[in-house]
């Protein structure tokens, strides 16, 4: 391996992460979903021709796929190895979520890029796809007991063997949606974007020796890794156990526990899992790959500056215990993911606030809210509205929490009201800020939010909802207080009604002129709410953010001397 | 009518004028400070440098940042909102986005207090039939509320009103019976657009923006007229395209990029008057490197942008890529090792290392004036006596050469290359990202610093060749001369092809054409010619993006002739087909927006006015020690606004002129063509 200076080693950085976020910008413009052209549910990047680690991530996809796709790749890899005939210009593709982590929701695409004959690296790409089959359009079944309910399962196949594509797999994979068209698109797109990748990867070759990028991988490896220890190292040494609780699993109404001893220990770190609730029935168990890849998430959450690089994880070692929800075995459903990543991240930045508060932010409403209203119209068209719901962030030593923000695994922004109303029978009653929903604190959490969606089809509709925080609330840290819960009901004719599981139901039957109402968690707040000037607390009153009565019982009276 | 035409760019450091005599075609331009908070001060004192009698301007344009800074500093009106029930919460909560992707950190206050945002009962549904008609008294009721509060504008914001206006129309016309000014900006007037946070956004702003942008502009005007000005006033705006001063007063969020749109359309006709059609120009400024390209002699336009985080204006724009890349960025090595550039800024204040202004951290800027390319004893701007090389080298030695293991030399260089890579990096993006090859372009720097590094930008992408205009510290203020008058116009269709009502199209088509007829007929600029083109924004169903499809309208006397199905399918095919490179099997087309543009030509002067003499004097005024790669040069120092015509000069050599510094490396040269531009090229060309 040869050395390489460390100019040549930022320059080549910044190319290379710029080949990963121009294959994001293709499958964005292309995809057919607003999951992923709106959402941005989708990554892009290059990874270890031998072991199959992170090299480089483009920067605007889904922060979750920074950690997971790896695992995707290294999938490929044993297959590969195992048939002995890996080719330049195969394409292998699969979704199932027990190789390749997260839900089946995201099909893989894995694509060995060949320099000279020889294996240089692999690109991948990741989308979130419209449906793909299953017992619930979009795929949040929360009665799934098995992922032969939630949708059809790959396992890694060669899409194209060559560069030659096999249309068989393609027809496969579109008789078993219920959206083919939005499925074709999206499939384009990603192949789109691996295209180009080679396109890109060639010219940077014609550029520069293989050899120098080689060493330039490698190189930001070792930088990653080395970047990781001395933030370790500034961090008190010391063991901090915290846990945590999902509602339920949809199938059985008790809470499921996700614990976390988190040990720092000079430069390097252990994340210990050991106590969280053994494998459930319900779809929010999680595959290994994605327990390690939100360790990594919540991780760089933390340290926002490192970068998205397999070597960051090198000084840390993630224990979960082999019988957990964190580790689930095939076939055990894994739909709900989101929601016990989430946990996970909340105990992570929970166990973090003892080492060092002003490191992390308190929780943020920790629940994708997966919401989806179908029915038919009446000339027996089928209709679909599938969205997640936004809440409110935690709290930080710098600033309140952020009202209405996204989930800490992703970075998608939520479809405009007008466009669902224009292409779904539905209207909003209330698309609003949820008064009362933050944390109290110093600095408090941010606001969540109220969606109330009437039906206006009149063959009415049906509504799945898989939700969280229903009955634990999202945390405080450093003293601060608790976000409000989530809290769910749905119209009926003889008034509202909240569902037995608090936060996840199926096949509510709406009339025509019948709503859901979605009122999310608030974020939780950073230090004591004894903290806070009356100043901030009477222009929250001023504003409607907080009531009185809300403000009297998070901090006295004081405000009431304040003019806001 | 003949007489002096000026452009005034207003900067954050420098107002600059640009006069045209149009008589005998000759130009002179002049620089003062910019003045604050109020700029009107510069503005008039840099016009009564140049024109004694204001009677004798016949135009002038401004390309003005009061908008862009209002904004940036939150210094608008008290605005309030009055809007569709359950809804007052939408510009607060955006489109569930976060300031930064990693850490979770940052809050938002929109421009609009939650406690000036009322809701009155009124809704449209998607379809445009309406479920609540508008209740009129309780509108007036919260008209009258929010100037008890203290608003000076209202924006009104009713849900679907794109899709129909009449609510909004009616609460409208019954707040402007009250409302005791004319800040009063209505959403489907602004942004007849789908989509509500964006057209909530755009319209919130645009009222925010109104009793400023307006206030300013009239006092200019007055101040103008008082001095016996009778000729016409108008506005640079984003689009690239100018606008009277009662639309600029009217609609001040189209004015949120003017200045560097300015910029860009001068490059684009410098360029194209040197014969290079397509050009992609680059402005370094103290904190950003911005980057726009322009193909076949068409500027970019991108539908929106965000001003700041949460803060979207949703209007035709200039395509401007940034990226944190200036003078003034920041070199830093972080704990991996590795050398990185910005995005921390030291900006203009307290600025780099070498100003003495309290910065210790090192800059781009340090990194040139270290290795010799910027003269340290007559720094560029007039405002400092002379630079200190031994504080800025101190500066990259501590930050960058120690713990890279470098000598300070070898660390200036290294800045340099990663900052160049980054800036090579954002020229990449804006052209091969959109399918165009870099290598078809030329490079042409504009503002004081881009100069520095054209040679690099060459070497790092692969284009041909740097135009470097004659006066680049002016081009924005000469842009204002040069743009066109121009109107854009936007309404929400939503329809299938097959679904299409060509007659309702045909009449929104018509009524662009109108309106955007009438602002050219009530302008006194003539025109050469007038243009109008038609754009609809499509998809497949079920595709969220759209392609722009453009149209071939035929008009006849002003009257539009809607286009049939079937052209509207073709002309969508081959759109989509140049975009992605496929069409979907049975896909079924829909139209989502019509995008209109009217635009009246102004006449052109000629750059080859503003020329040297075609004979003189080729002698160096001094020679300078300058570092390249890995030694010193003694390259020679020419004073760059006397160098004749044709003079070829070869590097490495440097160019000075009161406001800019050209740099010619070692294997390239230097030419003056026929307008005074430098073309850099390696040598061994032509």
């Amino acid at each position: 391996m040869i050395e390489i200076d460390p100019i040549t080693l930022s320059v080549l950085a910044g190319r290379m992460e710029q080949i990963a976020d121009e294959m994001d910008a293709t499958l964005f413009r292309a995809a057919f979903n607003p999951i992923i052209a709106e959402a941005h549910d989708a990554s892009h990047g290059l990874y270890s021709a031998t072991t199959g680690d992170t090299l480089i991530q483009g920067k605007s996809g889904l922060p979750i796929f920074v950690g997971v796709m790896s695992f995707a790749v290294k999938a490929v890899i044993e297959k590969a190895a195992a048939d002995g005939d890996l080719e330049d210009g195969d394409i292998y593709i699969f979704n199932d979520a027990h190789i390749g982590g997260t839900h089946l929701s995201d099909m893989r695409l894995v694509r060995p890029y060949f320099r000279n004959g020889t294996l240089f690296c692999y690109l991948a790409s990741v989308g979130h796809w419209h449906d793909v089959g299953g017992a619930v359009p979009g795929n949040y079944n929360p009665a799934a007991t098995e992922v032969f309910q939630e949708a059809f399962v790959l396992p890694p196949v060669k899409l194209a063997r060559k560069g030659e594509i096999n249309q068989d797999i393609i027809d496969i994979l579109l008789r078993n949606t219920r959206l083919p068209q939005s499925a074709m698109g999206d499939l384009n797109g990603q192949l789109g974007a691996l295209d180009l990748g080679v396109r890109r990867m060639d010219e940077l070759l014609d550029e520069y020796e293989a050899d120098t990028v080689s060493a330039a991988l490698a190189a930001l490896s070792d930088r990653a890794e080395a970047l990781m220890r001395s933030e370790l190292q500034e961090l008190p040494d010391g063991r901090w156990e915290t846990e945590d609780f999902l509602d339920n699993d949809g199938i059985t109404d008790e809470p499921l526990r996700i614990k976390l001893a988190l040990e720092i220990k000079d430069d390097q770190m252990v994340l210990d899992f050991t106590g969280s609730s053994p494998q459930c029935a319900g779809p929010v168990n999680i595959a290994l790959p994605t327990t390690v890849a939100t360790a990594y998430v919540a991780i760089k959450h933390v340290f926002p500056a490192l970068p998205a690089n397999a070597g960051v994880m090198r000084p840390i070692d993630v224990i979960v215990p082999e019988d957990s929800l964190l580790s689930a075995k095939f076939p055990a459903p894994t739909g709900g993911y989101t929601e016990t990543i989430l946990r996970m991240i909340d105990v992570v930045f929970s166990a973090f606030a003892n080492a060092a508060p002003g490191r992390v932010v308190a929780n943020a409403y920790g629940t994708i809210n997966a919401l989806s209203i179908a029915g038919k119209r009446s000339n027996g068209q089928p209709w679909v509205m599938f969205s997640f719901y936004g809440g409110g962030h935690g709290g930080s030593v710098e600033s309140d929490g952020l009202n209405h923000g996204n989930a800490p695994i992703s970075t998608a922004t939520i479809p405009p009201m007008e466009i669902l109303e224009a292409a779904y029978p539905v209207m909003f009653r209330q698309w609003a800020l949820r008064p009362d929903s933050a944390g109290a604190g110093t600095h408090r959490g941010g606001l969540g939010a109220i969606y109330e969606i009437e039906v206006l089809e009149e063959n009415g509709a049906q509504a799945f909802l898989f939700g969280e925080r229903g009955k634990f609330a999202p945390k405080g840290i450093a003293q601060g207080g608790d976000g409000a819960m989530n809290v769910f009901t749905y119209e009926q004719d003889d008034g509202w009604k909240a569902p037995p599981l608090v936060s996840k139901m199926r096949g509510i039957e709406l009339k025509q002129g019948q709503a859901v109402r979605l009122e999310t968690p608030g974020g939780g707040g950073y230090g004591a709410a004894g903290h806070r000037s009356p100043e901030a607390i009477a222009r929250d009153v001023a504003r409607g953010h907080t009531s009185a009565e809300q403000a009297d019982q998070d901090y006295g009276p004081a405000w009431r001397e304040v003019t806001p | 009518m003949s007489g002096r035409m000026i452009g005034v760019d207003v900067g954050g450091t420098f107002t600059d004028v640009f006069v045209l005599n149009e008589a005998d075609g000759s130009a002179t331009v002049a620089k003062v400070p910019t003045t604050r908070p109020d700029q009107s001060g510069g503005f008039l004192d840099g016009i009564g440098r140049e024109v004694e009698d204001l009677s004798e301007i016949s135009v002038v344009v401004h390309g003005t940042t009061a908008g862009t800074n209002a904004l940036l500093e939150r210094k608008g009106a008290r605005t309030g909102v009055i809007c569709t029930e359950g809804l007052r919460d939408v510009l607060e909560m955006r489109r569930r986005d976060r300031p930064r992707t990693w850490g979770l950190r940052g809050d938002f206050d929109p421009v609009v207090d939650r406690r000036d945002r009322l809701e009155v009962p009124e809704r449209t549904l998607a379809d445009g039939t309406i479920r609540t008609p508008v209740d009129l008294d309780a509108v007036r009721k919260a008209a009258k509320q929010l100037l008890e509060q203290g608003c000076e504008a209202v924006a009104i914001l009713f849900a679907n009103a794109y899709a129909n206006p009449d609510n909004e129309a009616a609460a409208v016309a019954a707040i402007r019976e009250i409302w005791p000014n004319p800040h009063v900006s209505a959403s489907s007037e602004i942004l007849p657009e789908i989509r509500e946070f964006e057209r909530f956004s755009t319209t919130a702003l645009n009222a925010y923006l109104q009793p400023e942008v307006s206030g300013y502009l009239t006092r200019l005007e007055n101040a103008l007229r008082s001095g016996g000005f009778d000729g016409e006033f108008m506005i640079v705006q984003s689009n690239g395209g100018v606008m009277g001063v009662n639309t600029a007063s009217r609609l001040p969020v189209r004015t949120a990029l003017s200045g560097p749109a300015a910029g860009v359309i001068a490059s684009g006709y410098i360029a194209q008057s040197a014969g290079f059609d397509n050009v992609i120009t680059g402005d370094m400024g103290g904190t950003s490197f911005d980057v726009s390209l322009i193909s076949q002699g068409q500027t970019m336009l991108s539908a929106q942008t965000s001003i700041d985080f949460g803060m979207v204006v949703r209007n035709p724009m200039i395509e401007i890529t940034t990226i944190g890349a200036g003078g003034g960025s920041i070199a830093w090595v972080d704990k991996g090792g590795l050398l990185n550039i910005g995005p921390e800024s030291a900006g203009s204040n307290p600025g780099p290392v070498a100003y003495g202004f309290g910065n210790d951290r090192p800059t781009v800027t340090d990194a040139n004036v270290v290795l010799g390319r910027i003269d340290p004893d007559n720094p560029i701007g007039g405002k400092l006596e002379r630079l200190d090389v031994e504080a800025a080298g101190k500066a990259i030695d501590i930050h960058v050469g120690e713990p890279l293991g470098l000598t300070r030399l070898e660390a200036a260089e290294a800045i340099l290359r990663v900052a160049n890579s980054r800036m090579a990096g954002a020229i990449r993006l804006v052209s091969i990202e959109r399918g165009f090859d870099p290598k078809r372009f030329a490079f042409m720097p504009f503002g004081g610093g881009g100069a520095l590094h054209a040679g690099a930008m060459l070497a790092e992408v692969g284009i041909a060749r740097a135009i470097v205009p004659r006066y680049p510290g002016v081009t924005s203020a000469l842009g204002c001369v040069i743009a066109d008058m121009r109107q854009d116009f936007v309404q929400t269709i939503n329809t299938l092809v097959t679904q299409l009502n060509q007659a309702a199209l045909g009449a929104f088509m018509q009524e662009h054409v109108d309106q955007g007829m009438a602002l050219l007929d009530a302008s006194r600029t003539t025109f050469e010619r007038r243009e109008v083109s038609f754009e609809l924004d499509m998809a497949y169903v079920g595709q969220t993006h759209t392609v722009p499809v453009s149209l071939t309208v035929k008009m006849t006397d002003g009257k539009v002739t809607a286009p049939g199905k079937a052209d509207i399918e073709q002309a969508f095919d081959t759109a989509y087909h140049a975009t992605y490179g496929r069409l979907l099997k049975n896909g079924v087309r829909r139209i989502l927006n019509l995008r209109s543009a009217v635009t009246g030509k102004r006449p052109k002067f000629d750059l080859s006015s503003l020329a040297p003499a075609t004979e003189g004097k080729v002698a160096p005024s001094s020679t300078r020690k300058v570092h390249f790669g890995n030694a010193w040069h003694d390259t020679a120092i020419f004073d760059r606004l006397s160098l004749p015509v044709g003079t070829v000069i070869k590097g490495p050599a440097i160019l000075t002129q009161p406001d800019t510094t050209v740099l010619i490396e070692p294997d390239f040269q230097g030419r003056v063509d026929s307008f005074g531009n430098t073309i850099i090229e390696p040598q061994g060309e032509d």
